[in-house]
C-alpha cells in the first residue's frame, strides 16, 4: 500500500487525546535545518506560560552528530529561536519555533545560512525588499513512487494536470487542502496553490515576505508540508528532477522587487538588476540548490520550462528563459521579476541573500563579500 | 480498484485541518475552461478579506503553455473574473470564482465563447431569455470503464435503469446527491436530477437562467461535478457517446424561452423560433459540440432518443426529434420548447449564443453575424 502504517493507527483515539485541555501549559516545537541542508528535524518542550514573542524563548541544544552536524565527542549544538508561529496540529496556545543552529564555540553550523542573510538582509532594509517564492514539491508513496501513479509503471503524457480537476488529474489534493489551511492558522504568508504539471506534483505560493522573513516563512511553511504528509501517510520530496525523462522537475521560483522597482518606472531598475544578474550565473547556480549546483543539473536542462543550468538568458514573459518578466510587468513598467532558477530544494536565505548581494550590493565575481 | 488512490487518503485527518480557523483570509479559487473548450483548470490564491462582489476580485494570470493555450516563449495569459461562487469544498467565506481567458494582446482565448456570449445577449436583454439545461453525464471508474459495471463485461440492457432505485439499478448514487448539495451550497441554479437510461450515466438540470448566467451556473456544476468525483475517487465523463452500440449517448437538452412565449399565445412566437432554427441546422451543429460536430456524430444516429445529425425536425413530445415541444406546451399554448441537438459536451455560452442568434436576431446562414 502507498500509505504508511502510522496513517493507519487511529485518528479517532488521537482526537480524544488532542482534547485533553492542557492548564497553563505550553507546547513549543523547536525545528531546525540539519546537517544535510534541506532537512528538517524537530523536538518539543513544555513551558509555563505561552510565549508572546520569539526573544522569551530559551535557547536550547541537541545532539549534532545524529543530524549530520558534528562529531560524538562534541556534539552539542545550540538552538536560538528565531522565528514563532502558531501549531496547526497542537493548536493554540501552542507553538512552532523556528531555530537557527550554532556550534558549541557559538559560530554558525554550516547549513545555517540565515545568519549570513540575515546580516545583508539588515544592510539593504531602506529599499525594501520583497520576495514571493513558488515551492513546488512532489508526493510520493511510501514505495519512493509518486502517489496515485500505476505502481508498475507510468500515467499518460503531461497536458491535462496542470491545475486540473478531477480524480483522473488531481492526484492528492486532500494534502494540498490540508496544508494551506495549516499554514493561515500558523501565520504563514501562504499566498496561493495550483496543481502542476506532472501529476503528483503540486505548488504553493509564500509572499510577498520583506528580507529575513521569506526564508523563516518557506521554511515553516515546507515543516509544515512534512507534518502533513505523515499524517496522511504520504511523502513530500522536494528533489528538483524525481523522475528522469519526459517529465517536469521541481523548482523554486523567486519573485523579487525592490521599492523602487515596484513604483513608476521602476523597470528601469529590474532591468539594471538583471543585467548584473547576467554577469554572475555561476555565483547564484553555486547558492541556488544545497549542492552547489548538482541538484539542479539535473532539472535546469532548457526542456519542461526551464532554461539551460549553462546559459543565462532573461526575456518577457518566456517561460524557457532563467528570469522571467510577467508580461504585467513589462506593460505597466514596474513592478518585479521571477529568477526561475532556484532548485525545489534550495535554502531561500541563501537563494534571498544571493539575490541582495548581486543586485542591491552590486557584487561581483564567484565569491560573496565579507561584510 | 475502481477508485483513485487519493480517495483512500484519510478524510477524517483532511477534516481535522479544514476545521482550523482561517482568520480574515479567504481563498479564492479561478476557474476556466482550457485549451480543449471543454476542459476546466483551476488555481486558488489568499485575499485579505471576503470579497463582496466580483469587483472585489483582481486580474490574474497563468502559463498557457500548460493548457493547450499558448507556446511556451509567450505563455502568460489573463485571468478575468466574471461570476463568484460560495466554496462548498472549503466553505464560507472562501469562493469560487469563475472567469473569462484573454490573450497576452487582451483578445478573448480561442475557447472563451463567453464573450461573444454576452454581447449576444446584451442585445436582447429586454426579451428576457430563459435557459434550462439538462446535463447528463457518466460516470468512469479511473480505469475508464462505467463505474459499477463488471471489469470485463457489461450490465443488463437498457430499461430499468432510468430514474431506478437500488444497487442493482443505479450505480453511484452517492455523487449525484453530494454534487446536489454542493451546487445549492454554492448558489448554483440547480433544479433537478434523475438516474439515466444507461447505468451509471445520470442527469442533473440547471436553470431557469436568464442570459449569460446560463452558461455560467452550468460550467460552474460541472466543475462540482469533477470535484466531487475526484473526492469520491471516480471520473465524470461528459463524453457524448461513451460506450457505441446499444447504449444511450449523452446529450444536454436545451430548454428556450422569451417573456411572449411564456405569456397567453406564445406558441406562436415558440412556432416561429423553430421555423427560423429548421433553416439553420448546420450552423448549430457545428457549435453544440467542442468539435465542430465531430462529437455529436457519434451520438445523434437517430436511434437512442436522438434525432439524426443530418436532418432538422420538431414536433410535440417528440423525442426523435431535434426540438421537442412539450406536451403541455402544445396544450396551454405557451411555454418553452427543448432543442435536444446539444451534446453533453458542448459549451453552454456557445449553445445559448446560436439560439439567440437565429432565434431573436433572426440571422441566417452559415455564419454568425458580426456585432459593433
Amino acid at each position: 500500500m502507498a500509505t504508511s502504517a502510522s496513517a493507519q493507527l487511529s485518528k479517532v483515539v488521537k482526537r480524544q487525546y488532542l482534547e485533553l485541555p492542557q492548564g497553563d501549559k505550553v507546547q513549543a516545537m523547536y525545528i531546525w535545518i540539519d546537517g544535510t541542508g534541506d532537512g528538517l528535524r524537530c523536538k518539543t518542550r513544555t513551558l509555563d506560560s505561552e510565549p508572546k514573542s520569539v526573544e522569551e524563548l530559551p535557547e536550547w541544544n541537541f545532539d549534532g552528530s545524529s543530524t549530520y552536524q558534528s562529531e560524538g565527542s562534541n556534539s552539542d549544538m545550540y538552538l536560538i529561536p528565531s522565528a514563532m508561529f502558531r501549531d496547526p496540529f497542537r493548536k493554540d496556545p501552542n507553538k512552532l519555533v523556528l531555530c537557527e543552529v550554532v556550534k558549541y564555540n557559538r559560530r554558525p553550523a554550516e547549513t545555517n545560512h540565515r545568519v549570513t542573510c540575515r546580516k545583508v538582509m539588515q544592510m539593504v532594509e531602506g529599499q525594501n525588499p520583497w520576495f514571493g517564492m513558488e515551492q513546488e514539491y512532489t508526493i510520493l508513496g511510501t514505495d519512493g513512487h509518486p502517489f496515485g501513479w500505476p505502481s508498475n509503471g507510468f500515467p499518460g503524457p503531461q497536458g491535462p494536470y496542470y491545475c486540473g480537476v478531477g480524480a483522473d488529474k488531481a492526484y492528492g489534493r486532500d494534502v494540498v487542502e490540508a496544508h494551506y489551511r495549516a499554514c493561515l492558522y500558523a501565520g504563514v504568508k501562504i499566498c496561493g496553490t495550483n496543481a502542476e504539471v506532472m501529476p503528483a506534483q503540486w505548488e504553493f505560493q509564500v509572499g510577498p515576505c520583506e528580507g529575513i522573513d521569506m526564508g523563516d516563512h518557506l521554511w515553516v511553511a515546507r515543516f509544515i508540508l512534512h507534518r502533513v504528509c505523515e499524517d496522511f501517510g504520504v511523502v513530500a520530496s522536494f528533489d528538483p528532477k524525481p523522475i528522469p525523462g519526459n517529465w517536469n522537475g521541481a523548482g523554486c521560483h523567486t519573485n523579487f522587487s525592490t521599492k523602487e522597482m515596484r513604483e513608476e518606472g521602476g523597470l528601469k531598475y529590474i532591468e539594471e538588476c538583471i543585467e548584473k544578474l547576467s554577469k554572475r550565473h555561476n555565483y547564484h547556480i553555486r547558492a541556488y540548490d544545497p549542492k552547489g549546483g548538482l541538484d539542479n543539473a539535473r532539472r535546469l536542462t532548457g526542456r519542461h520550462e526551464t532554461s539551460s543550468i549553462h546559459e543565462f538568458s532573461a526575456g518577457v514573459a518566456n517561460r524557457g528563459a532563467s528570469i522571467r518578466i510577467p508580461r504585467s510587468v513589462g506593460q505597466e513598467k514596474k513592478g518585479y521579476f521571477e529568477d526561475r532558477r532556484p532548485s525545489a530544494n534550495c535554502d531561500p536565505y541563501a537563494v534571498t541573500e544571493a539575490l541582495i548581494r548581486t543586485c542591491l550590493l552590486d557584487e561581483e565575481g564567484d565569491e560573496p563579500v565579507d561584510y
